[in-house]
């Protein structure tokens, strides 16, 4: 039942992505894919459970390894995302 | 499920909630700012939710994978120049992807049903060719490795094994996920695979393949979701999974060509063809194209990746703004393939402070064309190809193009007559209204604006 449920979940969200990034222009296209990078970057969320255990095994190890790489991810997607959308400017501003 | 549970599960929901929000608010220039901050704001409330889950019990190794990753990001943010967020982007494509396959090689020391076990073969799939896929990608768009297609006789044979073997190891793993022998084939088949998929593909296809991956990046942690069961992973990694699909198709669209024509057949192979183009190449001097330019009421440039290349971005600007005021209205032209990733030329021209109501896309700018005195095509080429309506028989026949040959004068920069990335020929320059500057684009324009001041 679980795994029908989680499907689900993955249906809707997918239908609502397309839905979404349809409507962005191809001026921001760039900023687009530099943020989408961010948001891919929450595996973070289930890489922090598997860093966490206390056990000192090879899964807490690939977990920090895994918060690394996904916080590059987050911190590095979102930096770079607002900088070049800082950059965007009306005419006459 | 007890009471932080179910807090941490509505702090998912809220910070899904953002993330949607945060990319609807992306649809527009002038908000797409704020977008970007919610979206960030809903990874932070993800991340802290995460962190007062009862099953952690130590801080040390989250924190330093945390500062470590941060400091990395954020100086890779700061110091990025805009003509290299290709690469940027490639990298961090790649990343996310190794981070979904370590969390997915991790969970399976919790694995229980075979479906859990299939998703953690997914994951670790679509991790590891996303990972070792962008390091080609990257290493193209850097070129710090040749950036021509890379074929040889037998490919499609050894690709056909690969995935044979992998589906062989994810059957095997299913029935024995003990045996560590197939999860280790798994990770090294798709590491391999990776390459293998990207090799082959020509540096003038790269907005494609990075969308892709992009898309691949957002599946992986869909994926990982999966794996350790967690609903924030997968809504956020469908949205970006779904990103990436519409800008490859978007890409694959404005070069009228199918997704899979872009995988498996390099673009350099496609034969020669033998057109014959009538008329003579007239260069144009720095002065000439001055008196031109100073008559005109209506000029439209297009850059391409050449602009880039040359650091042409911020004299071009210039230009425009002279043109601007000698009573010219100007406008810049952007096919959606120009550059090396989607929307690269319109940051290009940002950074220079072009702003973003005077760029127009393809659709708004080809229907006024006739109306344009002088076309500036900048360091582009194929996408301004009027063989791609005119010659049958070209490899690019049909490929939407913007039709700078239908304005009274076309003035085209280049450096030398060497054909383009794909190695066509382009007509435009033999055209009657064509003329030819020749020379560094970032030099002949800079030679303009001195005309003018």
């Amino acid at each position: 039942m679980e795994a029908v449920f989680l499907t689900f979940i993955l249906m809707l969200a997918i239908f609502l992505g397309f839905e979404l990034i349809n409507k962005v222009p191809a001026t921001l296209h760039t900023p687009l894919m530099s943020g989408a990078n961010a948001i891919s970057g929450i595996t973070v969320v289930g890489a922090i459970g598997l860093a966490g255990t206390g056990q000192q095994d090879l899964s807490n190890w690939l977990g920090a390894a895994a918060v690394a790489l996904a916080s590059i991810n987050v911190v590095g997607g979102y930096m770079v995302t607002d900088r070049m959308l800082a950059m965007f400017k009306k005419r006459g501003k | 499920m007890g009471a932080t549970g179910l807090a941490i599960q509505l702090a998912y929901v809220i910070s899904a909630a953002l993330f949607i929000f945060g990319l609807k608010l992306l649809g527009s220039a002038a908000t797409a700012r704020k977008g970007n901050l919610l979206s960030a704001v809903g990874m932070l409330l993800a991340i802290v939710a995460a962190l007062l889950d009862q099953g952690i019990v130590e801080y040390q190794w989250i924190l330093l994978g945390f500062v470590l990753g941060g400091v990395i990001g954020a100086g890779a943010a700061r110091l990025v120049q805009m003509t290299a967020m290709p690469e940027m982007v490639a990298l961090f494509n790649g990343f996310g992807g190794m981070a979904s396959l370590l969390v997915g090689a991790a969970a399976l020391a919790t694995a229980g049903s075979t479906f859990v076990l299939i998703t953690i073969v997914l994951s670790i799939l679509i991790g590891g060719l996303t990972f070792t896929g962008s390091l080609v990608a990257y290493g193209k768009l850097s070129e710090t490795i040749g950036s021509g297609a890379v074929t040889f006789r037998g490919q499609q044979i050894v690709n056909s094994l690969i995935v044979l073997g992998i589906l062989a190891s994810a059957v095997m793993f299913c029935l024995q996920p003990e045996n560590s022998l197939w999860l280790y084939l798994i990770i090294g088949l798709s590491l391999l695979f990776g390459v293998m998929v990207v090799i082959p593909i020509g540096g003038a296809d790269m907005p494609v393949v990075i969308s892709l991956l992009n898309s691949y990046s957002g599946l992986a942690a869909c994926a990982a979701g999966f794996a350790i069961g967690n609903n924030i992973l997968i809504v956020a990694g469908a949205l970006v999974g779904a990103a990436g699909i519409i800008l490859t198709k978007i890409m694959c669209k404005a070069m009228n060509r199918s997704l899979s024509n872009v995988l498996f057949s390099g673009f350099g192979s496609v034969s020669t063809e033998q057109t014959v183009v009538e008329g003579e190449i007239k260069p144009i001097s720095v002065e000439d194209a001055f008196y031109v330019l100073e008559a005109a009421t209506n000029v439209v440039i297009v850059p391409g990746y050449g602009m880039a290349v040359a650091q042409a971005q911020h004299v071009v600007k210039e230009l425009a703004e002279l043109l601007e005021e000698n009573g010219c209205v100007v406008n810049f032209g952007i096919h959606p393939v120009a550059g090396r990733m989607p929307g690269h030329m319109n940051v290009l021209l940002a950074e220079a402070d072009v702003p973003y109501d005077q760029l127009l896309e393809m659709d708004e700018v080809n229907p006024r064309m006739e109306t344009v005195d002088v076309a500036i095509v900048i360091g582009a080429n194929d996408v301004v190809n009027p063989a791609a309506r005119e010659v049958e028989s070209s490899p690019i026949y049909g490929m939407p193009v913007i039709n700078v040959d239908k304005a009274r004068t076309v003035f085209v920069l280049k450096r030398s007559m060497a054909s383009g990335f794909a190695g066509i020929e382009n007509p435009l320059f033999y055209k009657e209204n064509t003329r030819m500057l020749f020379g560094d684009a970032k030099e002949s324009i800079g030679g303009l604006v001195r005309e003018f001041s």
